[in-house]
């Protein structure tokens, strides 16, 4: 923990990130309008510090006349919480599959790894995008989707690990010691594997929070209204020369957001291993 | 090493067979009748319905319906399109080039980018010049490719006009249609300044499409370098009195490249995700763009088959990225002939 | 004979900490110099510094430098970092300890061997793999041929150290500067490199600067001796000399340690005597002879001054000792 807010940049990063969070949460009261609320005398309206911006409108209006900032503070809400669901759908099956592979190796295991080559086999954001078609877009076929591309990962480590910590002696003393499988696999070898799981589920995070963005653009994830930040790029197209801040300001929050993450994600993982320290 | 090849090809005929699974489930896991899917709107009265089963080869059971399927696949035929009713390999031949003139440019600017990059920063670590390049890389790899084109349509195109929005060449171009490649039919053709225009169009998406991989690909190359540069054989190679860029290079990059033939293959992964979107921003004509608007169109055949197709893609390419790993890491080549004293 | 490498005063220095403090060495050709001392000594790192391996922010400076009869101290503080320079992998050549991580993984041995004939000698094709093969066989290396197209990590320990002597000798150097070759290899390998070495050494007139901690070897094989401590040269003679009478209280203390000289003494089959205390670290270097908060012979002299190299002992009060039988 020292080591982790010792590093300057990771600890800003969490402050950010923290205030992400916070701005998410909060949302509901710290929104100046209701995020699909339409006001057509005032479209493309600049943010306040720019001419012919309201202070009404502190970051302006789309291109329908949704106060903007009100859609940022939302689709916070909803990609940060498409991230922590996607993760946590991925990581809990992904353990559990992990562990059952590694202490079954005879048949369980080659089924199990063979199933998520299959799901390796297309990249990720592809993968995403054929879920979707199967089950068509919306909120929660899109943390699916991002689930199901992050599930082999999370197999594989577990997997891996699970499987060089099998043949360490403190595993035999436990066996011996009449331990069932069951706990064994939980109580005795999983604590031991979490280190990188959790590393990586912070940059999987991030991920999942690029990729909502992606499907949300090509107009496959979240639905219109809810605003979502990857979608509000997307109508943003049209209007690059007329109103830039409906381009820039969405765009600036995915990049500050994941930044942040990905920032905390290296610091962590410099504190867990030192040896793996980018310096 | 062909022997290795073999080897690497059984294992992957499994998840071969998976893959076109998939692409043959993906119509029928779409929940409604199949039929009415790839109709629409249109009315069908029951005779014209059982007439479509049947020649849709609908009305077998599933196990038939999938053996036809491959047989299908073994002859090149993925079926035809529903929207303009053509052979959907025919579709495929013009744009995947398209596809890899992008794919193929951004991961070129990648690696001559981010390489020296990378090296560059490690040989002088700790510097301003290391701070800033990593300060870049770290916001380059969170990025939303997406976002990035946009912004840089708005500086390059929009605001500087320097160069074009969309498509592969000015449209008062009319260029035959040779390899695909836009470069070499524009440098084939015989029209004034179309190559020209054709590089002009083709900058633009390669940067953006490039810069997530370059970022990291400079980040890997600088830690395996730093790796490197502590090892052993570094200090020897220089007691050989060999010059500092034959120690760097020959030496030490030559071993920082396991690490980073590794992220490769991930990378390229991140090239056809990233393709899709860099394809629909500008306009570009590729599998990627014609994946999203089948999606739009609920061109389903043409939807199946580019899933099948990136997924053969992608295996094809982690294949040569594993190959490519066995010979840059002797250690890995597998061979028997381990000599003792 | 004629001096090959003569150093005068060499100092290295890392950040204010002088990790090797006026060292000064003769060597002459065909001469096998042994220098002994502790881990710490400072012994690699001023081997290091002849060889052009010290990188910023080490300081390498020195009063005298003379390779072959050339004077290379006319150079810049970047030059001097280099060394020997020119000199380095053709005329004066190194071989480490480690070899197995001190050859490159991802090149035969082979080319390893041939990267230095190319680049020094202008060797190629037919010409280049004579010598190479030439240079398995002068080193041992049985079945050269196939041997040629190995990686590192295919051979053993001994197979790998004599293809680091071979990539050393491959240019027929005037010195060759060898760092502890054998501490890492099986004791029945030992043998068989060092009298390759020895036997090199005198087929090509080589002089041999040998570092190593076994003082065994030194006995039988060197002609003079340097002995380190702390960074310094603390007494450096002919080797029968410095066995049969040492001078400088360190080096009486490390002929003392060995069990062969504690045979017949008063802790006979309980203890072998030792120096009390430990080498100074980076912190606590005494203001005077480093030696001093350890020495059995201390004067306040010794504690105010340092003394220097006077007649190949650091000692303001050197004992001449004559050391019994061994």
């Amino acid at each position: 923990m020292k080591a982790f807010i010792a590093n300057r940049g990771a600890f800003i990063a969490l402050l950010v990130f923290a205030a992400v969070v916070l701005a998410a949460l909060l949302a509901p009261w710290l929104a100046p309008h209701d995020p699909v609320q339409q006001f057509r005398e005032h479209m493309l309206t600049p943010p306040v510090w720019q001419a012919g911006g309201l202070a009404q409108f502190p970051l302006g209006t789309d291109e329908l006349g949704r106060c903007l900032l009100s859609r940022l503070l939302f689709g916070a809400r909803v990609s940060l919480m498409i991230g922590v669901l996607s993760v946590l759908l991925a990581l809990l099956p992904g353990i559990v599959l992990g562990l059952v592979a590694a202490f079954h190796p005879r048949w369980v295991s080659p089924l199990v790894m063979r199933v998520m080559d299959v799901l390796l086999a297309l990249p990720g954001l592809l993968l995403a995008i054929g879920v979707i078609t199967i089950l068509g877009p919306g909120l929660i076929n899109t943390v699916i989707a991002i689930a199901v591309g992050a599930l082999p990962g999370y197999v594989r480590l577990v997997r891996g690990s699970a499987l060089a910590e099998l043949g360490r002696d403190y595993v035999t003393a436990s066996r011996l010691a009449g331990a069932g499988t069951l706990r064994l696999m939980f109580d005795t070898v999983l604590p031991n594997c979490l280190a990188p799981v959790i590393v990586s589920a912070t940059l999987s995070f991030s991920s999942a929070i690029l990729e909502t963005a992606a499907l949300g653009f090509l107009g496959l994830g979240v639905q219109a209204p809810q605003p979502e930040w990857g979608s509000m790029l997307s109508a943003a197209r049209d209007y690059i020369e007329r109103a830039p801040w409906v381009v820039t300001l969405p765009g600036l929050s995915i990049l500050v957001t994941v930044l942040a993450v990905n920032l905390m994600g290296d610091g962590l993982r410099d504190a867990l291993d030192p040896k793996l320290r980018q310096a | 090493m062909f022997r290795l090849l073999l080897q690497k090809l059984a294992t992957l005929v499994p998840t071969l067979l998976g893959v076109t699974l998939v692409a043959f489930a993906l119509i029928r896991l779409i929940p409604g009748d199949p039929i009415e899917i790839m109709v629409g709107e249109r009315r069908l009265d029951p005779a014209q319905h059982a007439a479509l089963m049947k020649r849709m080869g609908l009305d077998q059971p599933l196990p038939t319906q999938y053996f036809n399927y491959l047989g299908q696949l073994a002859q090149g035929d993925l079926g035809q399109s529903l929207v303009t009713r053509e052979p959907v390999v025919e579709e495929f031949k013009v744009l995947f080039p398209a596809t890899v003139e992008l794919a193929g440019s951004a991961l070129l600017l990648a690696l001559l980018l981010g390489l020296p990059l990378g090296m560059a920063a490690a040989l002088k670590r700790g510097s301003w010049f290391d701070q800033l390049v990593m300060a870049t890389a770290t916001v380059g790899n969170s990025m939303p490719v997406f976002w990035w084109g946009l912004v840089l349509i708005m500086a390059f195109s929009v605001g500087l006009e320097w160069t074009p929005v969309s498509g592969r060449i000015g449209i008062e171009y009319d260029v035959p249609f040779v390899s695909g490649f836009m470069l070499v039919d524009a440098a084939l053709s015989d029209e004034a300044g179309a190559w020209w225009s054709a590089l002009l169009h083709l900058v633009l998406p390669a940067v953006v499409l490039g810069t997530i991989p370059m970022a990291v690909i400079a980040r890997m190359t600088r830690s395996a370098m730093l790796e490197v540069l502590r090892e052993d054989y570094m200090r020897t190679a220089r007691a050989k009195g060999l010059s500092p860029a034959r120690v760097v290079l020959h030496h030490g990059l030559r071993n920082a490249l396991i690490p980073i033939v590794t992220v490769l293959g991930l990378q390229v992964g991140s090239l056809l995700g990233g393709a899709v979107l860099t394809e629909t921003i500008f306009s570009w004509p590729g599998i990627g763009k014609w994946l999203i608007d089948a999606i739009a169109r609920r061109d389903y055949p043409v939807v199946q088959a580019g899933i099948l197709i990136s997924a053969l893609i992608f295996m094809g390419v982690n294949l040569v990225v594993d190959l490519l790993y066995g010979v840059v890491n002797p250690r890995m080549r597998g061979e028997l002939g381990k000599d003792k004293e | 004979m004629s001096a090959l490498l003569e150093v005068r005063n060499l100092r290295v220095r890392f950040n204010g900490f002088t990790a090797v403090d006026g060292v000064d060495l003769d060597v002459a050709a065909g001469e096998l110099l042994g220098i002994v001392g502790e881990s710490g000594s400072g012994k690699s790192v001023s081997m290091m510094a002849l060889m052009g391996l010290i990188d910023a922010p080490g300081i390498v400076t020195a009063d005298a430098l003379r390779f072959d009869g050339q004077d290379l101290l006319t150079m810049s503080a970047a030059q001097r970092r280099r060394g020997l320079g020119k000199f380095v992998g053709k005329d004066v050549a190194m071989v480490f300890q480690d070899a197995l991580n001190s050859l490159n993984p991802s090149h035969t041995v082979g080319n390893q061997v041939r990267e230095v004939l190319r680049v020094h000698l202008g060797l190629r094709g037919a010409a280049l793999e004579t010598r190479v093969l030439e240079l398995f066989e002068r080193v041992e290396i049985p079945a050269a041929k196939t041997r040629l197209g190995a990686y590192p990590h295919e051979m053993s320990g001994g197979m790998n150290q004599r293809v680091m002597i071979a990539m050393a000798i491959a240019c027929e150097p005037r010195l060759l500067i060898a760092d502890e070759p054998t501490t890492a290899l099986d004791v029945t390998i030992q043998a068989q490199v060092m009298d390759l070495l020895l036997r090199l050494q005198r087929e090509q007139g080589m002089g041999l600067v040998l570092i190593t901690h076994d003082l065994a070897v030194v006995a039988t094989m060197a002609q003079r001796v340097a002995v380190m401590y702390a960074g310094q040269v603390v007494e450096t003679a002919s080797t029968d000399t410095l066995f049969e009478q040492p001078r400088h209280p360190y080096t009486q203390a490390l002929l003392a340690a060995l069990p062969e000289h504690n045979r017949g003494g008063p802790e006979e089959g309980r203890r072998l005597s030792a120096l009390p205390g430990i080498v100074p670290g980076r912190n606590d270097r005494p203001a005077g002879c480093l030696l001093a908060p350890r020495c059995s012979h201390v004067q306040p002299r010794c504690q105010a001054e340092r003394p220097e190299l006077v007649g190949g002992v650091r000692c303001f009060f050197p004992q001449a000792i004559k050391q019994g039988p061994a």
